[in-house]
């Protein structure tokens, strides 16, 4: 069936031309300033820019600062979206167990989605600040030398824990939905084949959770890769040393404290590169059933 | 009061021509079925007299004047959908009102005619419900209200009771008929169900393939069907249809000679509805009818079997004196009942 | 009840759920709670743990402190404008993104123009374009068009984006045709169809990404950072990162943990108010 039209023809270039606008202003033309900035290089005194063509891209490519914050961002973005997908998880399991209180549950669990990852960051520090955190003066009586500002590692921790924490609701929210859509005759198929409780949930529940779990496992790679530039610029500033400087950091770093332009510029094309991939890879397998005619 | 012209209307879409000129002259208040299978273009013709789609070539009119190039809100019809597309936020009130209120009817004047619309199709309870509250009988009277409430120069109605269950639709159709009969507004309404075209239609437009076969009376049709296509589709069970050649005086067909004068050496297909087959006489020429299987509906029965060169045939019988299934039975024609197309055109003789 | 029960959930197994779940819940509601019950305390009792874990009795003068000006003598610029700057923003982004993006979709969805798909594609590629990849030459063209330290500055380049038009087009396809075929019908044109018809079904849809992108652009971190140097059009959250030393321990942590618990609790409140919407709008919209 052909889908019905309005004949107007000016009216529809009107309604099209704010968000067309604001997107060749602010997306397009930086964006090209981007690619177009990640081949020049710029002269000491920012006088001058040659075009240097891939040089940039190749010195990014084989500083091993560069590589040390891939490293870091990968470490930080698996850590981050398994913890909070795992714990997420649980609890929604144990959400579809209960009759009473599921609305209750739910009410406190979505409470720091509406925190900012920068608050989580520094509420999370807060609490195990070395010299007076409550959470810290624990660690400390079990003789555990707990100073995230000094330790690469214990930064690292402190940073996936506030950044794991922050997400456990936007995956709550999915995994719950996720479980209710599975058919409960299903579940009572398996249980009258004689499956155990545990062996449902891994044979049944869990592969149907399949989709919710591969989106979520892309949007939470998404938010460990972007949304969290808040979490590091505001508990670590990407360190000590360089142990939580991740891309996106960097990039700011690069860009706005060290002012190399055209390493910044660089790194933000390749970032490009990585969310297309993401992007392309999510619509390619996720969103199949969003038709775009 | 209007009367609608249709003029050689065709439509294309990218180049491919769906609708191969359909001329077409409605009288006021005259109400037109269009009929054929899905996809004969049926409801684009529709469409094109609502202004939904646009006129490839020729000239549609509604009360002498040519709306082609007109807007939908100015051509003056009210159009009833298939699935009722009722606004599903607002109650039935704020449903029939809305088209008054956007032609900026005076308060009372929109009060008033809803409640006389109301009353004629009896929603006078169900004023404040939303859709959602309604059954499927009584949104499809919603939307035949506000049609009615527009009082326009035409109703067009696209398949409006096919969302319904059999006896509902008994009754809506009905009550259509009624409603038109009252009000006496020129109606275009769009089936694919042969008993509703049969029974609401003043005249009946046949639709196969982007062509219309056949624009005659419901009787005529039945009786006089222009082409093999109208007397397969028109009728239930659908009519017999059997391959036979032209004799001049006679015809031939599956291996019997009929004393029915034929164009000799003619390819012509022989149509026999089931109702017009009779067990033959001992001295009677007939077809010799192997009954493979049988309905039986109360008041009468169908029987479906072959003849010997394996074309098949339905019969009927009366339901108090059945045939039988594995029965062998000779048949013979009612010679004033017989209609002879030609083969290879499918145009009546 | 018993129909809802998922098979072989024993009384047992049900007190097991909600006691895991309580554990739960106080570890992810914990560190909420946590910084209220600091914002109660004087600041020699945060500096001295482990902190109780109730309330103290110095939170009405901790507060009463906060709103009547400390915080303006700490960073020069009082909380109420700081609230001022982050609502802005926050209702902004959420009112100018809905209204662009449907206004869009609208056009994509209920017309046909030339280049029209051409214009889905430009939105649509803005999906993997975020600011973080695109930084210095967008602050360069925000200097270029002297919207540093203006609220045009902190919202225009996060009006547009592609997931509002995306979802209200997704919404749009799913309105049966026939609707906007009776409309027409009934003499409805492109405005009287928009604001009667498709604005009242839209309304659901239109309060669960009101949510949404009111909290996105409540806890905006990196462009604020990047477009203000004054400290009057700070947003609460970069304030709120200015105000904190962790080395040193100047930090005023009584009116700290105040700040905090005023810039986190009003998109608290819109998430448990308006969470009926929120999730079904999350949870469907983005799936």
């Amino acid at each position: 069936m052909h889908r019905a039209h309005f004949p107007h023809r000016l009216l529809p270039w009107l309604l099209v031309a704010p968000q067309l606008l604001i997107s060749a202003v602010f997306f397009y033309w930086p964006a090209g300033q981007a690619l177009w900035q990640s081949m020049l290089r710029e002269d000491a005194f920012g006088l001058k820019s040659t075009f240097v063509g891939f040089a940039n891209f190749r010195r990014v490519l084989s500083d091993p600062a560069w590589l040390n914050a891939i490293q870091v961002t990968a470490v930080f973005s698996l850590l981050t979206a398994f913890f909070s997908m795992a714990i997420a998880l649980f609890l929604a399991v144990q959400a579809e167990k209960v009759v009473r209180g599921r609305a209750f549950y739910r009410t406190l669990m979505i409470w720091p989605y509406a925190v900012a990852p920068a608050i989580a960051g520094m509420l999370w520090l807060f609490m195990f600040n070395p010299s007076f955190g409550t959470l810290a003066w624990p660690l400390r009586q079990l003789g555990i030398r707990w100073d995230p500002l000094l330790d690469g590692e214990q930064a690292m921790t402190l940073v996936v824990a506030a950044a794991s924490w922050k997400q456990i609701s936007y995956n709550f929210l999915f995994f719950v939905a996720g479980l209710q859509a599975i058919p409960r005759s299903l579940l009572e198929a398996a249980a009258i084949d004689g499956a155990s409780a545990r062996r449902r949930f891994w044979t049944i529940t869990f592969p149907l959770l399949a989709p919710t779990t591969f989106f979520l496992l892309v949007v939470n790679s998404v938010y460990a890769l972007f949304d969290t530039f808040g979490i590091i610029h505001a508990v670590t500033g990407g360190g000590p040393g360089k142990s939580t400087e991740t891309l996106v950091y960097k990039v700011y770093n690069d860009g706005f404290v060290n002012l190399r332009f055209g390493d910044s510029a660089a790194q933000s094309v390749i970032l490009m590169g990585i969310v297309i991939a993401l992007t392309a890879f999510q619509f390619k397998y996720i969103e199949r059933k969003v038709h775009y005619g | 009061m209007a009367e609608i012209s249709l003029r050689d209307v065709r439509k294309s879409y990218s180049g491919l021509e769906v609708i191969h000129g359909v001329d077409l002259e409605i009288a006021d208040g005259e109400f037109v079925v269009i009929v054929g299978p899905s996809g004969c273009g049926k409801s684009t013709l529709l469409r094109m007299v609502a202004g939904l789609e646009e006129i490839t070539a020729g000239e549609i009119a509604i009360g002498g004047r040519v709306v082609n190039r007109l807007e939908p809100r100015e051509r003056d019809i009210a159009m009833v959908f298939q699935n009722y597309a009722l606004y599903p936020h607002m109650t039935v009130r704020e449903n029939m009102a809305y088209g008054l209120r956007i032609a900026k009817l005076s308060k009372a004047e929109i009060e008033e005619r809803v409640a006389r619309s109301a009353k004629m199709l009896e929603l006078g309870q169900l004023l404040d419900r939303k859709p959602r509250q309604l059954s499927g009988g009584q949104r499809q009277r919603v939307a035949m209200g506000r049609a009615l409430v527009r009082n326009p120069a035409a109703f067009l109605l696209d398949e409006p009771l096919s969302n319904l269950d059999a006896k509902l639709r008994v009754q809506m159709r009905l009550q259509i008929k009624e409603l038109q009969r009252t009000v006496r507004t020129t109606s275009i309404y769009v089936t694919h169900d042969q008993v509703e075209a049969m029974t609401l239609a003043d005249r009946l437009v046949v639709m196969n393939a982007g062509v219309a076969e056949q624009i005659a009376t419901p009787a005529e049709i039945y009786d006089r069907p222009a082409t093999t296509f109208v007397a397969g589709f028109i009728g239930s069970p659908a009519m017999n249809m059997l391959p036979a050649r032209g004799l001049g005086d006679a015809l031939e067909v599956a291996g019997q000679r009929l004393a029915v004068p034929a164009p000799a050496g003619r390819d012509l297909i022989l149509g026999i509805r089931p109702e017009h087959l009779h067990p033959a006489g001992p001295e009677e020429p007939g077809f010799e009818l192997h009954v493979q299987a049988v309905e039986w509906l109360g008041a009468d029965a169908f029987a479906h079997g072959s003849l010997a060169d394996g074309t098949d045939l339905v019969l009927r019988t009366p339901g108090k004196a059945p045939v039988r299934e594995r029965d062998r039975l000779k048949v013979a024609p009612d010679a004033a009942a017989l209609h002879l197309f030609d083969a290879g055109t499918g145009r009546r003789l | 009840m018993a129909e809802h029960e998922m098979i072989g959930t024993s009384r047992q197994s049900r007190i097991m759920a909600h006691f895991l779940l309580v554990i739960g819940v106080i570890v992810v509601a914990f560190p909420i709670w946590y910084v209220f019950v600091a914002s109660t305390h004087p600041l020699q009792q945060i500096l001295r743990p482990p902190l109780p874990l109730l309330p103290g009795a110095e939170g009405p003068s901790n507060y009463a402190r906060a709103l009547s000006g400390d915080i303006g003598r700490i960073g020069g610029v009082g909380v109420d404008r700081l609230l001022l700057n982050t609502a802005v923003v926050a209702f902004g982004i959420a009112v100018g993104k809905i209204v662009i993006s449907m206004a869009s979709a609208y056009a994509i969805v209920f017309f046909r123009f030339p280049l029209r798909m051409v214009c889905f594609w430009m939105i649509f590629i803005t999906l993997m374009l975020p600011v973080e990849v695109r930084i210095l030459p967008t602050y360069k063209v925000m200097v270029d068009l002297h919207l540093i330290d203006t609220y045009a500055g902190l919202i225009l380049p996060l009006v547009a984006s592609a997931t509002g038009t995306l979802l209200f087009r997704q919404f749009f396809m799913t309105i049966p045709n026939e609707l906007m075929e009776a409309a027409r019908v009934d003499g409805a044109g492109p405005w009287r169809f928009f604001k009667d018809i498709l604005l009242p079904l839209s309304a659901t849809n239109i309060a669960a990404l009101f949510v949404i992108l009111f909290i996105y652009g409540w806890t905006q971190y990196l462009w604020p950072l990047l477009v203000t140097n004054s400290n009057s059009m700070n947003t609460i959250v970069i304030a709120l990162r200015k105000m904190i030393s962790f080395a040193d321990a100047d930090t005023p942590w009584d009116l700290v943990m105040v700040t905090c618990v005023l810039a986190i609790l009003p998109p608290i409140l819109v998430v448990v108010l308006m969470q009926r919407w929120f999730v079904k709008g999350l949870v469907e919209t983005e799936k």
